[in-house]
């Protein structure tokens, strides 16, 4: 195979690498704000349940995970499931367990906001809605942006987990095309793709920062 | 008339009596200074007066709305409309400021006023920066707090409570985070406050300062009002724990 087949293939899984990491985004992030809304909610039960999601969801292997949403619904229940649930399923999967990190993030970043910031707008009559999201999200924000970062830059390597159920994203073709052509070139292209993915994300996440820069 | 009425205020943390039993008024146009040691629950009263703590028994007044009263030996809570207008009637100027750090200065100011009672964007501006000027801080109105000094940053913190046209004006320590000369700056502001007549409640360790400023000061020690009276009992106390306090603070 050609040197420049193989980049066309390989860029090919990347375009749907790209729409996992989109996807998985545009669902953690809000996720994790309810997961997070959720641990630190004052109603017990829901405190717990949310805290044991977060454990499992922490504790256990990504790619386990994934075999159980793609696997799960027909061997426990039955659910007959098509080709087009393989996408669905690796989505799923990820957005459930980013959600579980972002949220925990997210607390952090909620619970390290001085109280004196609630109080001074409890009593100068902002509404509990509107002092979190115009006094304390965009405080949030800025702190938490860093550990975001990290996730975002590890999201991008783990979309290669969906090999494990066979979704032809950018690194389940390496593997296949390696394996078929008995070469190392697919991984060599795959890892500089994979590099400059999240050259461009820490590029564009430094930037924010620095938009966000202008007070401390 | 008084702005600010609360009867027999009762609030404990946990198994720790803080206030116990205290009464005080404010009239218009007053400035009442409360000293005494820490812990002596100064801070706590000044907490339970802007509903930042709930008491446990007594009652708060401003004006006409009773913010708690004592029903069966337990405070009750007026409803949150109520305690919306009641807030409307006190502003609070903290120890360490609590402005908003991503706001500018002319937003940190503008932002309740427009935002929370709904007024005129324009009309708010002209107050704010008529407010800044006031406080020596014109020049500021587009940095952000981080670029500013302490005192300067205590300033837009009244400038803020003042935006909300209080009928009275807490102070929890207003000087306590600053050094010597920032506090002076600070204190000449509330003085020119005074000398206009506003209605104030300070939390203060500063004595000489509350001689100067103050129509009414209260002592208090362990939980209790120990004596009250006009700015002279700091000069000639009655009391032997005020007494001691205040030669302590002599050294």
């Amino acid at each position: 195979m050609a040197l420049w087949t193989m980049v066309q293939t390989l860029a090919d899984g990347m375009g749907k690498s790209i729409l996992i990491y989109v996807c998985t985004l545009a669902g953690a992030l809000p996720l994790g704000l309810l997961v997070a809304f959720g641990r630190m909610s004052r109603v017990k039960p829901l405190q717990l349940i949310v805290k044991f999601y977060i454990s499992v969801m922490r504790g256990t292997p990504l790619m386990l995970q994934l075999l159980v949403v793609f696997f799960g619904p027909y061997y426990l229940f039955r659910i007959p499931t098509g080709s087009s649930y393989r996408f669905v399923a690796v989505v799923i999967g990820f957005i459930l367990n980013y959600a579980a990190y972002f949220a925990e993030i997210y607390r952090g970043g909620i619970e390290g906001i001085p109280q004196g910031q609630r109080e001074a707008a409890h009593v100068l009559g902002y509404s509990r809605s509107r002092t979190f999201l115009t006094i304390i999200l965009p405080q949030v924000v800025k702190r938490i942006l860093p550990a975001v970062t990290n996730e975002m830059i590890t999201l991008v390597k783990d979309t290669s987990l969906a090999f494990a159920i066979s979704y032809s994203e950018m690194f389940t073709l390496a593997k296949k095309i390696a394996s078929s052509q008995s070469t190392l070139m697919p991984f060599v292209i795959a890892g500089v793709f994979y590099y400059v993915f999240n050259f461009i994300v820490a590029f564009l996440m430094e930037r924010c920062e620095k938009r966000l820069a202008y007070y401390n | 008339m008084n702005i600010l009425s609360m009867q027999n205020i009762r609030k404990s943390f946990g198994e720790r009596e803080v206030l116990k039993d205290i009464s005080l008024s404010v009239a218009e146009g007053q400035v009442t200074a409360i000293i005494g040691p820490s812990g002596s629950g100064k801070s706590t009263l000044l907490r339970c007066a802007t509903l930042l703590e709930t008491i446990d028994g007594g009652s708060v007044t401003y004006l006409d709305k009773t913010a708690a009263w004592e029903e069966g030996g337990k405070a009750k809570y007026a409803s949150a409309q109520v305690l919306r207008e009641v807030r409307s009637c006190f502003g609070l100027v903290f120890q360490n400021f609590n402005l908003f750090p991503h706001f500018s200065v002319l937003r940190n100011v503008m932002d309740a006023p427009v935002h929370v009672l709904g007024r005129n964007k324009k009309e708010v501006e002209e107050e704010a920066v008529a407010l800044l000027r006031r406080m020596g801080l014109e020049d500021h109105a587009a940095n952000y707090p981080c670029q500013l000094s302490g005192g300067q940053q205590q300033r837009v913190a009244i400038a803020r409570a003042l935006a909300m046209n209080p009928k009275v004006l807490f102070f929890d320590e207003p000087t306590s985070a600053l050094d010597p000369e920032l506090t002076a700056e600070v204190l000449k502001v509330i003085r020119a406050l005074a000398e206009e007549k506003m209605t104030m409640v300070i939390v203060t360790h500063e004595m000489n300062f509350a001689k100067l400023v103050a129509d009414h000061v209260i002592f208090m020690d362990g939980g209790v009002i120990v004596e009250e009276g006009g700015p002279g009992i700091i000069d000639d106390p009655s009391h032997a724990r005020t007494r001691a306090f205040l030669n302590k603070l002599e050294g």
